[in-house]
């Protein structure tokens, strides 16, 4: 982050983590079967923002109320919200998110990861390529672009 | 004399055109023990030195240098004029053989030298004979080594050597080391030197920094010049250690740089910011943070550099390198402490928008605190300088600069950069108490402001916190001097906002106010009596109504600090009402509403945390000991209705107050008449009862309560002062020997009472009591002598082996240990081990008695004792518990038993009760033991072997880190073995042995991976939930071994990973999640 490069929206708004997820007795009971629910889903994609050394969760990107999941029928939907209306990482962000899921959910969910409705300018564009499978496998294969998602997936350590 | 010469000249025949390097070492040792002199050394070298062959010639050079490399002490000693006479004799010799001309140009080097006397003396002596008598050795080495400077460049090492080694000479004639200075930068250019002749010249400005500096201050910028033309272009690191070191001592010792400043800072900070990472297996250990420091301490050495210093850390700062950056920054707060604001003023604006920008746009920590750092040390450099009446006020203008681009941001609490913001001007506050005045002034009003508009709690608690920044910055920079403080203008709005923060429901700006009135009570005479006092109003109302635990925990805490402070306040105001609240019953009895009884336990709890909080000051001490041993007395009779549970904690309390209460008198006097006479009273009170009728149940009777009396009692009886350690043993004594109640209150009990004898029918609850003696004889210091400790020792042995009751028996054993643990050395103590392991053993190898787990304890815990002071016996007791590893019952027991013995026991055996613990007792058990264990595992029958890995796994599991890293490889084998076993604990417990190994994995291991690896993914299956979470955390932790080594299982482990990613359990799960995300990041870009 030279000065050459300067940030799209240097000042975003800072929402509050939830904190961690409380751990409950039935959680730690050998016999119980925990469902996968919204929060486990939310808790994976504490994922970083491209552009700021804070989370998606931080940013708003992605509530928890935009996470739906269903267990018995092996769905999982995402909607992420871009911090401002024609962000150019948009793309990006849901590249990331889904990569994530695919890496972290078993075989058997059907990933659907799109924009917020009426949250972003180019909202179509972008949802038809996320939901495009042959167009994300072709990212995936583009290494500069896998480079940055994976930036995006690892835990910063400096 | 010729044996010697044709030793020497045998020697240097040998080095020089033998070509053996170890004659060197000979000749030196030969000099030195005096088998022949330099002198003969020399003349046998003639022939070598004067050669045609510059090799051979070089050779010769080489020999000398060595020889006073190790001799130049001698040298020094022996000064004068027979050796110089050698010396010349050998000069002679070989002018003879070459020619007449070589002679005289020596003589003519010379000649510059002697003083005018011995110049005429001289004048005409061709032959030089008595020419050289005038001069001293080492002169005349100098001398001949600076003209071989001008010799065939393969003579040019070894000379290099010799002048280092005369460098090392105390006492160098005055201006020899001016002049061979001289000499090596006219006729050497160093940088076209080989590695080691470089080091050698750095040395040798080392060597005559430190013993000739006035010398080398005359030479002026002479000096400095050529040490900059002959570091100019080094890039070796070991010889940039050497050359910074001398720039730092150029620097520092105050040597005229003159006109060379510039080309001094140029040559050393073309290296700025070191770039450098050490070869794998490098044998050097260089790290790049020693080049680092050392380059720093160069570049910070001077405000002379200040003007070329800064423009280039702020171009640094520039750079997309995260560790330039941190460099920079690290070496901008270094540089300011030494500058003055003249040094700095041009550059303000430029700096202050570097380091802004490098926090507002920060993606490290560490970055953003070395920023703060430095605009920390550069505010307070500023705040130092004097200010004269026509220069500007340099540091209002600094503060102005980050006060305009920050004080806006702070309006913005929802917005990112309002942290940034706040941390960058807290920084500068911080630096002085004029910054700090004039950052308060400016931003606080606009804060409190704020705070009274915004109605989101999540502003306001932003806000809130954005103040308690302050506050804390402000008191840093006050410590020292007691200005009134730079807050008290804004005292009565500070705490408006707290209280009325204070007063909202949001428990999150609750719990910030709470650390915003301890860092206002903090502030030395900040907060007036009437402002502690509604502190405290709050506070109390908080503990009673507030259900949130975090918010109680921020309050009980917040009371604490207050209590610190304010010790006769919290006596008055608060104690009182926290007592007559828990004294009040639950209302609406008789309808047993279950969540109002429950809220009133909450309230109870709370009150009782927050009387334990408080108690630091011995004068708040004596208010609430009395309350909490009301509570016991109570809830013994009955008069105020008190759960199990809350007897429970009401103990805990009471353990907390003896472990935080000021070492002090008083404190010693209420444990000793207070605490100990009561809580025994009570017990046996409520044993007596328990024993007589039924009825109503005191709760005191129950083993929980016991249990926790003990710890109160023992660290009550930890921290005695020796007299009344003293008597508190001897009154324990008596009163379970003897049944002497004497020193109880409420004295109402049966008098021969035989607490340790066994009692009638069995019945346990007096035998049990036997725990509280070991709380007290146990804890004591190890001074205190235990009277009748003989009579008591035995009938704690009849206990531990007779009483079928655990607590009763296991009590004993331990108390039984800990007096062993203390009982000085000695046949009596031999003899009592002895008498006690032949009763024990007797009970175990009769495999029909009964009280074999009795006699088993016992032992293990007399184990511990032993093992804890490394008495000699400990190996007895060690080869009686392996030899019970193959026992079919006591097996499983015998293989936890290794356990007790390596971990610390919380009641007994430990630091804090006075025991006698040795250092690194456990990595001795295991050095001395770990063999056995091998031995035994591999002779073990197969259904035996499960009971020496565990023994094994208990070991190795309490290890420290550092020794289980070293050790592990070794049973590595062996714990891979156990990862197959089918018992789950092992799996567990060895999986927690190998998880530190993995993260700095020996070589061991990695030739081990594909075993290891295999046995990891076959736990991921295992039925146990904690076993899976462990192997998978340790496959996560597999990730960061070197990636050639790993990258061949990633397909492998990936599809492995598959299953457990839907796993029943949601913990199992995470903890797949994470080790999958780890495993796909390797080997693909932008991963590892």
């Amino acid at each position: 982050m030279s000065e050459g490069t300067r940030l799209e929206n240097a000042n975003p708004v800072i929402f509050q983590r939830s904190g961690e997820r409380v751990q409950t007795a039935s959680e730690e009971d050998e016999d119980v079967h925990d469902p996968i629910d919204d929060r486990e889903i939310f808790d994976i994609l504490s994922i970083n923002d491209p552009e700021h050394p804070l989370s998606l969760e931080e940013l708003n990107v992605v509530e928890q109320v935009r996470v739906k999941v269903n267990d018995a029928e092996n769905t999982v939907g995402v909607e992420f919200t871009p911090t401002i209306p024609h962000c150019s990482m948009a793309t990006l962000i849901g590249l990331s998110i889904k990569v994530k899921l695919l890496r972290s959910l078993p075989d058997r969910f059907k990933i659907d990861v799109c924009i917020t409705p009426g949250t972003h300018a180019s909202e179509e564009a972008v949802n038809k390529q996320l939901a495009d499978k042959e167009r994300v496998a072709a990212a995936l294969e583009n290494a500069s672009l896998l480079e940055v998602v994976n930036q995006c997936l690892s835990t910063r350590s400096i | 004399m010729a044996a010697e010469s044709t030793l020497a000249l045998s020697l240097v025949e040998e080095f020089v055109s033998g070509l053996q390097d170890s004659k060197a070492k000979d000749a030196a040792k030969g000099v030195k023990d005096g088998k022949f002199t330099v002198l003969q050394l020399v003349e046998a070298l003639g022939s070598s030195l004067t050669s045609s062959q510059p090799h051979t010639r070089a050779r010769g050079v080489h020999l000398l240098s060595e020889v006073l490399q190790e001799c130049y002490g001698d040298l020094t000693e022996r000064e004068g004029t027979p050796f110089s006479f050698h010396i010349l004799c050998w000069h002679c010799t070989a002018s003879c053989k070459v020619t007449n001309q070589k002679c005289f140009q020596i003589t003519a080097f010379l000649y510059p030298y002697m003083s005018s006397d011995d110049a005429y003396s001289c004048q005409g002596a061709i032959s030089t004979q008595h020419f050289f008598l005038f001069f001293s050795t080492v002169e005349v080495l100098i001398a001949f080594y600076e003209n071989r400077l001008k010799d065939h460049y393969v003579v040019t090492p070894p000379v290099l050597k010799g002048l280092k080694a005369l460098t090392k000479c105390t006492n160098l004639p005055p201006g020899s080391a001016v002049s061979m200075l001289r000499s090596v930068f006219q006729d050497i250019h160093v940088q076209s030197l080989m590695l080691s002749e470089r080091a050698c010249v750095y040395s040798m400005l080392i060597n005559i920094m430190e013993t000739r500096e006035a010398e080398l201050k005359g030479l002026g910028a002479d000096f400095v010049f050529g040490f900059v033309q002959s570091m100019d272009g080094e890039r070796d690191p070991r010889n940039l250690l050497l050359a910074f070191q001398i720039a730092k001592n150029l620097i520092h010792g105050g040597y005229d740089l003159g006109k060379f400043t510039e080309e001094l800072f140029e040559v050393t900070s073309c290296y700025f910011p070191i770039d450098f990472s050490p070869p794998p297996n490098d044998p050097h250990g260089i790290t790049r943070e020693e080049l680092v420091q050392a380059l720093r301490a160069v570049l910070t050495g001077t405000p002379k550099f200040a003007e070329f210093l800064l423009p280039l850390l702020i171009e640094k700062l520039d750079s997309d390198v995260q560790s330039a950056k941190l460099d920079s920054l690290q070496t901008l707060a270094a540089c300011v402490s030494q500058y003055e604001h003249k040094h700095v003023a041009e550059f303000l604006q430029g700096l202050w928008t570097s380091v802004r920008r490098e926090v507002f746009q920060t993606s490290s920590e560490k970055i953003e605190s070395a920023g703060l750092a430095a605009l920390t040390a550069l505010t307070s450099c500023l705040s130092r300088s004097v200010l004269s009446s026509d220069s500007e006020d340099s540091l209002s203008t600094f503060l102005d600069f980050i006060l305009k681009d920050c004080k806006h941001h702070l309006c913005e609490p929802d917005l990112k950069l309002v942290w940034p913001s706040a941390k960058l001007l807290q920084a500068a506050c911080s630096a002085s108490t004029r910054a700090s005045h004039i950052i308060t002034v400016a931003v606080m009003p606009s804060l409190l402001e704020q705070y009274n508009n915004r109605t989101q709690c999540s502003h306001r608690r932003t806000l809130l916190e954005v103040v308690q920044r302050f506050i804390h910055s402000v008191k840093n920079c006050q410590s020292s001097d007691n200005d009134e403080s730079v807050l008290l203008a804004f005292r009565e709005a500070l705490c408006s906002i707290v209280f009325s923060a204070l007063s909202e429901s949001n428990s999150s700006l609750q719990i910030t106010a709470t650390s915003v009135l301890t860092s206002l009570a903090q502030q030395a005479g900040l907060l007036v009596e009437s402002d502690i006092e509604l502190a405290l109003d709050h506070l109390t109302r908080l503990l009673l109504t507030e259900e949130d635990d975090r918010v109680s925990l921020a309050v009980v805490e917040c009371a604490g600090a207050l209590a610190q402070l304010h010790p006769a306040l919290v006596i008055t105001k608060l104690i009182p009402k926290l007592k007559k609240e828990m004294f009040t019953e639950p209302m609406n009895q008789d309808q047993e509403e279950v969540s109002e009884l429950h809220s009133h336990h909450a309230v109870r709890q709370r009150c009782l945390s927050a009387l334990a909080a408080v108690s630091i000051q011995p004068s708040v001490v004596q208010e609430s000991t009395p309350v909490l041993l009301e509570v016991l007395r109570s809830a013994h009779t009955g008069s105020v209705n008190f759960s199990v549970d809350e007897v429970v904690l009401t103990c805990r309390s009471l353990q907390r107050i003896a472990e935080r209460v000021q070492d002090s008198e008083e404190a010693g006097r209420c444990f000793h008449d207070v605490f100990i006479p009561h809580l025994l009273s009570l017990a046996l009170q409520a044993a007596l009862q328990g024993e007589g009728s039924s009825g109503t149940r005191s709760p005191l009777v129950e083993e929980v309560v016991l249990s926790a009396m003990v710890p109160v009692i023992s660290t009550s009886c930890s921290r005695l002062q020796p007299t009344l350690a003293g008597q508190t043993a001897s009154r324990a004594v008596s009163l379970f020997l003897d049944g002497d109640v004497s020193f109880l209150p409420d004295n109402s009990f049966p008098s021969h009472m035989q607490l340790l004898k066994k009692q009638e029918g069995d019945s346990w609850s007096l035998s049990r009591l036997v725990c509280l003696l070991m709380g007290s004889v146990c804890s004591l210091p190890r001074s205190v002598e235990v009277p009748q400790i003989d009579k008591l020792l035995s009938a704690l042995e009849e206990m531990s082996c007779a009483c079928s009751h655990p607590l009763s028996y296991t009590s004993a054993a331990k108390c039984f240990a800990g007096l062993v643990n203390k009982k000085p050395q000695g046949d009596s103590l031999d003899s009592l081990i002895q008498r006690m392991m032949k009763r024990v053993c007797s009970e175990l190898d009769s495999p029909s008695s009964s009280v074999r787990t009795q006699a088993f304890t016992l032992m293990i815990w007399v184990a511990k004792a032993l093992l804890l002071r490394y008495h000699p016996l400990f190996t007895t007791l060690t080869d009686k518990l392996f030899s019970l590893l193959d026992d079919a019952d006591l097996g499983p027991m015998a293989a936890d038993g290794f356990s007790l013995l390596m971990s610390d026991s919380t009641d007994v055996l430990n630091r804090a009760c006075h025991a006698d613990v040795r250092i690194m007792y456990r990595q001795r058990f295991f050095s001395e033991n770990s063999a056995k264990l091998v031995q035994g595992f591999n002779a073990a029958p197969q259904e035996k072997k499960p009971n020496y890995l565990k023994a094994l796994s208990n070991i190795v599991n309490k290890l420290p880190k550092q020794v289980q890293v070293t050790e592990l490889p070794a049973l590595l084998s062996l714990l891979l073995e156990a990862l197959s076993c089918p018992d789950q604990d092992i799996h567990l417990s060895t999986l927690s042995c190998l998880e530190p190994v993995l993260v700095n994995p020996p070589q061991v291991l990695i030739q081990q991976l594909e075993a290891l690896i295999n046995r990891l993914l076959a736990l991921i299956s295992s039925p146990a939930m904690s076993v899976r979470i462990a192997s998978l955390s340790c496959i996560s932790t597999l990730s960061h071994f070197p990636v050639h080594e790993v990258l061949p299982f990633r397909a492998r482990v990936l599809r492995a990973l598959a299953k457990p990613l839907d796993d029943k359990k949601r913990l199992v799960r995470r903890e797949a999640v994470q080790a999958r995300g780890e495993w796909f990041l390797l080997g693909s870009p932008g991963g590892r």
